[in-house]
C-alpha cells in the first residue's frame, strides 16, 4: 500500500522532471540555434567555398578552376581532384611571407596606436555627465555616416604633396620643402588608425563606463599615488574593453585592402593587396583561396589563445 | 581624570579621555565647512576625537556625516577650517599619504585580485619586502578567519566574507584612525549583532581610532564610546551613548534616538531644582526637574520615554505628571508589550511594559480607560 503509493509518486516526479527538461532543452536549442544557423549561412559555407577553390588548379574557364570532383560518365566513376601545389607554393615563396608578416607588423603598430589614441578618448566620455556622453559618443560615430572610400580620398587630399598639410606647414614657414607622407607607410598608419578609432573607442567605453569609480578611492586611500592607481586598478578593469577593441582594429587591419592601395606606395606590401591582385590581375582563384585560408587561419589563432587565457582567468 | 562611578560595562578598560579636559583630542576638526555650489552638506562643524575612542557619527540622509568622513580620508577637501590628526594639519595632505585608512560602504574591493592580494594592496604600496607582506596577509586573515578562502576572488565570497576581507584591507597597514562607512550596512541582521561585536573587540585589541559613519542608531548605540548626532550639516549633540538617550540636549536628538513621547508647553514656575509646566494636552501640571535655565511663559518641551510610563487602571495618587486616556492600541512583542494611549486633548501616547511575568493574567487591552504617570526625574525639559 505505502510502497505503491510511493511508486505513483516517484512516477509522476519522473513524467514532471522529464517535461521540464524538454521544455528546457527546446528554449536552450532556440537560443543556440539562431546564432549557429547565421554563423553557418554567412561564415562557414562561405569558408569552405573559398577552401574547396583553394585546393584545385588554376585554369582557363568560367569558373577559372579545375572542379573537385571529376565524373567519368564512360565507365561511372568520380575521381577526386586534389591538390595542395598552392600551399606549398606559398610557404615556399619568400614574397607570401613577407607579405603577411608585414601586414601583421603595419596592422600591430596601427592598433598600438589606435590604443594609444583611443584610450584617453573613452576615459574622457566614460568620466563625462551623462548630457556630454551623448553628444561625444554620437560624434565618434558621426564619420560613418560617409562612405569610407570617400574619408580616405579626403586623407589623399591632406597628405599629398600639394595638400593642406604641407600647405600649412609651409605657411608657417615650418618647413621649407613640402614633405612626402602619401605613398608611404605613415600614409597607411595614419588611414588605419583614422579608419578603426571608433572600434576601439566604443568597447573601450564600454568596460570604463562599467567601472566602480569607488575603487580608485580605495586604490588611494591604500596607499597608490594617482598614476599608480591608474595602472593597478583601471588599467585591469578595462582589459576586457582593450582587448575586444585591440580584436576589432588589429583582424580588419591586417586583411586591409583599400588604404594601402590608395594611401601607401608600392613598397606597402599588404595581403590584403597580394589578395586583390592574385583574384583580379593574375585571374589566378585557387591561390587567392590559399592566401585567404592561411589569413584567417593566422588570425583565429591568437583569437583562440586570448580566448581561452580570460576563461581560465575567470576561473 | 573622572571616572564616575555609575558609568558602563560596556568598556571598561578604555580611559574615558574625552572627560578629562586636559587631554590632547587625537583628531580634531576645527570649524570645518563643505559646500557643494550652493548646497552646504558641513557647516562649520567643530568636533574633538581621542585616542581609542570608537566614535560614531549618526545622521539621516544628507545630514553631512559622510562627507564629514570623506573630509578625514582627503577624498574631499573641506570648504573653509581644518582637520589636525595626531596634531599634524591635513590641508595639504594627499588621501594616499594620510595615516588614515577607510572601509568603504561598497566593501570597493578590487574584483580583479584574489583576497590575499586585495589585502596585501596597500603593504605593497609602502614597498614592504615581499616575505613580510606574505606574512602580515596570512596573519590578518587568520585574524578575520579568512585563512582559507586566500586565493578566492571577491565576488565568489559571501557579503559577510567581504565585508571582512574588507575589514583585513583596510587594518593592515596600522593605521592611526580607522574611518568606516556604513560598515554593517549591508549585513543581515543576524551577522550584523555578531559584528558588531567583533569590531568592538578587535577596537580594544588594536588600540586603533575608530571613526563610524551610520544611519542606524542601533548601531550606534552598541558601538560607540561616544556619539555625534548630525542634522542638517550641523552636530546637534556629542554624548556617550546612554547620555544621549537619557538626556537628549534637543527635540531632534530626543526624537531621532529611540521613541519618545513629546509634551508642548510653557513654564509656570521655575524653583530651585524643579519647573512647573502647563501643557494644552494635559489637565495636570507637569513638574520634571531642572537641569535648564528657563524663565516663566517660555515655551519648553517635556519628553518622557515610553518604557518610563505607569500604565494602571486606577488613577494614580499625584498632584502632577498623570494623565487619562484610552488604549488604542496594543502589540504583544515578546520581551515587551507596547500600548498606544489617545489623551482627551486627542494626543497620542506610546508605552512600553516589559513582559516580566510568563502569566499576565488581566492584561490591559483596547478601548481600556487608564492613567498614565511617571516619576519626576523620568523627564528631560528640552528648550530647543
Amino acid at each position: 500500500m505505502n510502497l505503491a503509493s510511493s511508486n505513483v509518486e516517484t512516477q509522476s516526479f519522473l513524467r514532471r522532471q522529464l517535461s521540464r527538461l524538454l521544455a528546457f532543452n527546446i528554449g536552450r536549442l532556440a537560443v543556440i540555434l539562431t546564432p549557429t544557423l547565421w554563423l553557418a549561412v554567412f561564415f562557414f559555407i562561405p569558408f569552405l567555398v573559398v577552401f574547396k577553390i583553394s585546393l584545385a588548379e588554376s585554369m582557363i574557364a568560367v569558373p577559372p578552376y579545375s572542379p573537385l570532383v571529376e565524373w567519368n560518365s564512360d565507365e561511372a566513376y568520380a575521381t577526386l581532384k586534389i591538390t595542395l601545389g598552392n600551399y606549398l607554393f606559398l610557404f615556399e615563396s619568400r614574397f607570401y611571407l613577407d607579405a603577411y608578416l608585414s601586414s601583421i607588423r603595419i596592422a600591430g603598430i596601427s592598433t598600438f596606436f589606435t590604443l594609444l589614441l583611443g584610450f584617453p578618448i573613452a576615459y574622457l566620455i566614460a568620466r563625462s555627465s551623462p548630457m556630454q556622453r551623448t553628444i561625444l559618443l554620437s560624434l565618434v560615430i558621426l564619420p560613418f555616416w560617409t562612405s569610407f572610400l570617400l574619408r580616405v580620398y579626403a586623407w589623399m587630399g591632406l597628405l599629398k604633396k600639394n595638400g593642406v598639410v604641407n600647405e600649412f606647414l609651409m605657411g608657417l614657414g615650418i618647413i621649407d620643402q613640402p614633405l612626402i607622407m602619401l605613398q608611404t607607410d605613415f600614409a597607411v598608419y595614419i588611414g588605419i588608425v583614422y579608419t578603426y578609432l571608433p572600434f576601439m573607442i566604443l568597447p573601450l567605453y564600454t568596460a570604463l563606463e562599467k567601472m566602480d569609480l569607488t575603487l580608485l578611492e580605495a586604490a588611494k586611500d591604500l596607499g597608490a599615488k594617482p598614476y599608480q592607481a591608474f595602472f593597478l586598478v583601471t588599467i585591469p578593469q578595462a582589459m576586457p574593453g582593450i582587448i575586444a577593441g585591440c580584436l576589432l582594429v588589429f583582424i580588419p587591419a591586417v586583411g586591409e585592402f583599400i588604404i594601402p592601395a590608395l594611401l601607401g606606395g608600392s613598397d606597402t606590401l599588404m595581403i590584403g593587396r597580394v589578395l586583390w591582385d592574385e583574384f583580379f590581375l593574375n585571374r589566378d582563384w585557387p591561390m587567392a583561396s590559399a592566401v585567404a585560408t592561411i589569413m584567417l587561419i593566422v588570425l583565429v589563432g591568437p583569437i583562440m589563445f586570448i580566448r581561452s587565457r580570460s576563461k581560465q582567468e575567470e576561473v | 581624570m573622572s571616572i564616575s562611578s555609575e558609568t558602563e560595562k560596556a568598556h571598561p578598560q578604555i580611559i574615558q579621555s574625552w572627560r578629562d579636559t586636559k587631554a590632547k583630542p587625537f583628531v580634531q576638526i576645527e570649524q570645518i565647512t563643505k559646500k557643494f555650489g550652493e548646497f552646504t552638506a558641513v557647516d562649520s562643524v567643530s568636533l574633538d576625537i581621542y585616542k581609542n575612542e570608537l566614535f560614531c557619527l549618526l545622521g539621516g540622509s544628507g545630514s553631512g556625516k559622510s562627507t564629514l568622513l570623506r573630509m578625514l580620508a582627503g577624498f574631499e577637501k573641506p570648504t573653509s577650517g581644518r582637520i589636525l590628526i595626531d596634531g599634524v594639519d591635513m590641508a595639504n595632505i594627499e588621501p594616499w599619504e594620510r595615516p588614515v585608512n577607510m572601509m568603504f560602504q561598497s566593501y570597493a574591493l578590487f574584483p580583479h585580485l584574489n583576497v590575499e592580494a586585495n589585502v596585501a594592496f596597500g603593504l605593497r604600496r609602502e614597498g614592504v619586502k615581499s616575505q613580510e607582506v606574505a606574512q602580515r596577509v596570512q596573519k590578518m586573515l587568520d585574524m578575520v578567519q579568512l585563512g582559507h578562502l586566500a586565493k578566492r576572488k571577491p565576488h565568489m565570497l559571501s557579503g559577510g566574507q567581504r565585508q571582512r576581507v574588507a575589514l583585513a584591507r583596510a587594518l593592515i597597514k596600522r593605521p592611526k584612525l580607522l574611518l568606516l562607512d556604513e560598515p554593517l550596512g549591508a549585513l543581515d541582521k543576524k551577522l550584523r549583532e555578531e559584528t558588531q561585536f567583533e569590531l568592538i573587540n578587535l577596537q580594544d585589541e588594536l588600540g586603533i581610532t575608530f571613526v563610524v559613519v551610520t544611519h542606524d542608531q542601533e548601531e550606534a548605540m552598541t558601538l560607540a564610546t561616544r556619539i555625534g548626532v548630525m542634522d542638517q550639516g550641523n552636530i546637534a549633540q556629542i554624548a556617550e551613548p546612554h547620555e544621549m538617550y537619557e538626556y537628549p540636549a534637543n527635540r531632534f536628538v530626543a526624537q531621532f534616538i529611540g521613541n519618545v513621547n513629546l509634551f508642548e508647553g510653557s513654564v509656570i514656575t521655575s524653583e530651585k531644582d524643579s519647573v512647573t509646566i502647563h501643557s494644552p494636552d494635559m489637565d495636570q501640571l507637569i513638574k520634571a526637574h531642572h537641569g535648564i535655565s528657563c524663565v516663566p511663559n517660555q515655551s519648553v518641551s517635556v519628553a518622557i520615554r515610553p518604557e518610563k510610563m505607569r500604565i494602571s487602571r486606577e488613577r494614580p495618587d499625584a498632584e502632577f505628571n498623570s494623565l487619562p486616556g484610552i488604549i488604542t492600541d496594543y502589540a504583544y512583542m515578546g520581551s515587551q508589550s507596547v500600548f498606544k494611549v489617545r489623551l482627551t486633548s486627542g494626543k497620542e501616547v506610546r508605552v512600553t511594559l516589559p513582559n516580566n511575568a510568563r502569566d499576565m493574567g488581566d492584561r490591559l487591552t483596547w478601548d481600556e480607560s487608564v492613567y498614565l504617570s511617571w516619576d519626576m526625574p523620568s523627564s528631560v525639559v528640552l528648550t530647543s
